[in-house]
């Protein structure tokens, strides 16, 4: 085995199999399945049969990409996930696609990641590396050479950040790992891999950007629904932004926030209250209330990002 | 790096390689599903589904060793259930203190450890198993017959196709930047990360560009040869009478396997 080093890849985020409980890997199966269809339904709507080789090439690209690596201090090395790279130069659904089929071929021919967990790690890598990437690179779609890059490095640091953390968070709700171990663990880690793939990432896109412009600028656009990825991408990175610190800080907190919302049960552990800051008073305690609450949060975070899309919107040119 | 790294076994016959794709990708799935509902500290279930590991072993002509002599690529990660020693109630038996934390080891959470690893070490043995007796081809055909849409199917053949020159070609580009990387010995300081992470960058790039422009010559190749939009193969993947037998002794035998766990 040692004659691939890929193998050993400093991402903590390829969950095997056994990490996740049946209800975890259930309901990321089942959003994962439902942006793959999605993604088939608009890919296969705006795209002719050509694109197939071409996906699968860039699936392989991926894969190949991330055996390129940079050694950085201490025996560590720099890596490429690849997700926000694909979604700019692909298109965010094709970009999923791709991604799916990576993390497809990694976990059924290297056992690099679990079968049964496949949907959370599609999800993980997959789904949220694409609507942050290409949700924050459609913002300045249009702008100069200079911001898309700085925009697109940003993109990829925050989605691996996001991935560390929503894999954190996987982990602690299935009872795999205590919430406030895993996330500063995940999240200090990530954030210096995280450096690695933005810088990759820039350098990578701007030599496609010097060499092969018409690739780069036919994609950020042409796709479809732009504004929805838009929102989608700053809802996402707002929600990442907002909930690392939160979940590195006070871990307690967000512990309350699940056992009301019923993710798990502490039963027996008297440490944690519910406490009527998660809910509504008017509406006094219990599940309903906690629920309105959240989807209030929802809410407010969409409508901020609506707003901020709106304040920084520039006509894109077509 | 070449397909034939992975196809050497998958060319061996045997009951298990000659058994229809879609049984063997679905009881592996379900022998994974079936570890991750065995109860935790349930070490008789354990027990019994590593001899059903051991069992497909012998039967695929691999030797008992094989799967097991693979199986530690995905233990890594066991470091992030680590954390789980401490997270289950019940009576101290060591406690640590880290800083303002202090952590508490307990049975259960021992036993919780213990049974994560495990279910992660017994899936992954069936995963290689599935890999060493199952073509690439013929589980794409397998993923078709269980309704993955069919462009996914398509790219991810089409991946597994390209895989094997792509990584040569990134292998290259390494071996490229290792020759010309001299380094003078006495010499302590290395360059700059922001270089280094560039050239990386340039060479992902240049990847990228290859790749794409390959692409366009695979299209009009594959064109020339007549394809019309699906992949063909010379395997029938029918279900016989013996497909259908083996996967209800299979999905018997789990059944059995958990009721046994829980008793």
């Amino acid at each position: 085995m040692a004659t691939f080093p890929f193998f050993f890849k400093p991402l903590l985020m390829h969950i095997p199999d056994g990490f996740l409980n049946l209800p975890m890997a259930g309901v990321f199966w089942a959003i994962s399945i439902l942006m793959i269809v999605l993604a088939v339904h608009y890919t296969q709507g705006e795209l002719n049969e050509r694109r197939i080789p071409l996906m699968g090439v860039m699936a392989a690209f991926i894969f190949a990409a991330q055996m390129i690596n940079f050694p950085v201090v201490g025996g560590t090395s720099g890596h490429l996930l690849g997700g926000v790279l694909a979604a700019i130069t692909l298109g965010p659904w094709a970009g999923i696609l791709v991604m799916t089929s990576v993390i497809a071929v990694q976990g059924l021919l290297f056992q690099d990641g679990g079968l049964l967990v496949m949907g959370a790690n599609i999800f993980n890598m997959g789904i949220l590396t694409a609507v942050i990437g290409y949700g924050l690179y459609r913002t300045v779609a249009g702008r100069s050479r200079g911001v898309r890059l700085v925009v697109a490095g940003l993109a990829a640091w925050l989605s691996v950040i996001a991935g560390a953390l929503v894999t954190a968070l996987q982990l602690w709700l299935s009872g795999t790992a205590l919430l406030e171990v895993i996330v500063p663990a995940m999240l200090s880690v990530h954030v210096f891999i995280g450096i690695g793939e933005a810088l990759i990432t820039v350098a990578a896109l701007a030599f496609i950007m010097q060499v092969r412009p018409d690739l780069i600028s036919a994609q950020a656009s042409t796709g479809n629904g732009g504004r929805g990825w838009i929102a989608a991408g700053l809802a996402v990175s707002l929600l990442v932004v907002m909930l690392s610190p939160l979940a590195s800080a006070d871990p307690d907190g967000l512990e309350r926030v699940a056992i009301n919302l019923g993710f798990i049960d502490r039963g027996a552990n008297p440490v944690y209250h519910i406490l009527p800051d998660y809910t509504i008073p008017a509406l006094g305690k219990g599940p309903l209330s906690t629920i309105l609450a959240g989807v209030l949060g929802a809410l407010i975070v969409a409508a901020l990002s609506i707003l901020i899309v709106r304040l920084f919107r520039r006509p894109i040119k077509s | 790096m070449h397909a034939d790294l992975f196809d050497r076994y998958q060319t061996r016959g045997s009951p298990i390689h000659n058994l229809e794709p879609r049984v063997k990708l679905v009881v592996t799935v379900l022998f994974i599903l079936s570890n991750v509902l065995l109860p935790d500290g349930a070490w008789l279930g354990f027990g019994l589904s590593f001899s059903f590991v051991l069992l497909i072993s012998v039967l695929a002509r691999l030797g008992p060793g094989y799967a097991v002599r693979r199986s530690f690529v995905a233990l890594p990660f066991a470091l992030a259930a680590i954390s789980a020693v401490f997270a289950q109630p019940g009576e101290a038996i060591e406690t640590v203190k880290l800083g303002s934390w202090t952590l508490v080891v307990t049975e259960a959470g021992l036993i919780r450890f213990a049974s994560i690893v495990l279910r992660s070490w017994l899936s992954v043995q069936m995963a290689i198993l599935l890999t060493a007796t199952t073509q690439f081809p013929d589980l794409a055909h397998a993923f078709r017959h269980l309704r993955v849409p069919r462009v996914l199917v398509a790219i991810i053949s089409f991946m597994y196709r390209y895989l094997f020159i792509l990584s040569d070609e990134a292998l290259r580009l390494l071996r490229a930047r290792e020759a010309r990387s001299a380094r003078i010995p006495e010499s302590k300081k290395s360059p700059p990360t922001l270089w280094k992470a560039k050239v990386t960058g340039n060479m992902v790039g240049q990847l990228f560009l290859r790749s794409y422009e390959r692409s366009d010559r695979v299209y009009s190749a594959m064109l020339a040869r007549g394809y019309s939009g699906h992949l063909l193969t010379l395997n029938p993947h029918t279900m016989h009478m013996k497909d259908w037998g083996m996967g209800m002794l299979a999905v018997t035998m789990l059944i059995c396997l958990q009721i046994i766990a829980r008793i």
